[in-house]
């Protein structure tokens, strides 16, 4: 599973990056967890701000940290 | 997307749907102001029609729509039907007594009223240079 953090570096992006990781952690799902910050990269994925997040292609959250639960739904399907 | 850190969480997504008539298009210059003026961020309504996934999960997410329709066909308000979005703000410009035609040299006049009916739906206290004093969009993680 690929799944990526999209934000350029603030205190919200880095919380969702470890919302994120935590989840991976603790569902033991296998994934690469990668931070996106390079702003042409984001845009690419058209979203309206960050940090979003990102599931196998799929943009499942934007512009707010998701909860851990979120993010355990969506990696477990 | 504009070079900058995490969305505000109040910022206000405006879509207009920018269409081939002299209301079409004042949908799409009010919608430009109203950005460069700070009031809120203009989005890209074809990006949700086209049901691209980054487009309509964040019109999903965002706390604040204002959706402008120039007519009654009712263009923006049907993307946002087709996209399963139902909580906006919604604006028709011939609602607002502007008549419908091909006249593309829009008024001052008809832009600031678009302006003004738009920052009152949203319950936006100015309109305009005022906008910047109230803006919604308030920079890194605000």
């Amino acid at each position: 599973m690929d799944i990526k953090v999209l934000g350029p570096g603030c205190a919200k992006c880095q919380q969702t990056e470890k919302v994120v990781k935590e989840a991976v952690a603790e569902t033991g799902v296998s994934a690469t967890v990668e931070k996106v910050t390079d702003i042409r990269k984001i845009a690419e994925y058209g979203v309206f701000g960050t940090p979003a997040v990102v599931v196998d292609g799929d943009v499942k959250c934007v512009g707010k940290v998701p909860s851990k639960q979120d993010v355990k739904k969506w990696i477990s399907k | 997307m504009e070079n900058k850190c995490c969305a505000a969480n109040n910022e206000v997504m405006i879509l207009a749907c920018s269409g081939g008539s002299n209301v079409g298009q004042l949908s799409n210059r009010a919608a430009v102001e109203l950005t460069q003026e700070g009031f809120g961020k203009m989005y890209c309504l074809a990006g949700i029609g086209g049901q691209l996934k980054g487009f309509v999960q964040s019109a999903k997410d965002v706390p604040v729509i204002a959706a402008i329709d120039g007519c009654a066909v009712g263009c923006a308000k049907a993307i946002l039907k087709n996209a399963g979005i139902q909580d906006y703000n919604y604006i028709v410009l011939t609602d607002l007594g502007i008549e419908k035609n091909k006249n593309f040299n829009l008024s001052d006049e008809d832009i600031t009223r678009v302006k003004k009916a738009v920052a009152a739906a949203c319950n936006s206290p100015k309109t305009g240079a005022e906008a910047s004093k109230f803006s919604r969009v308030v920079g890194c993680c605000g």
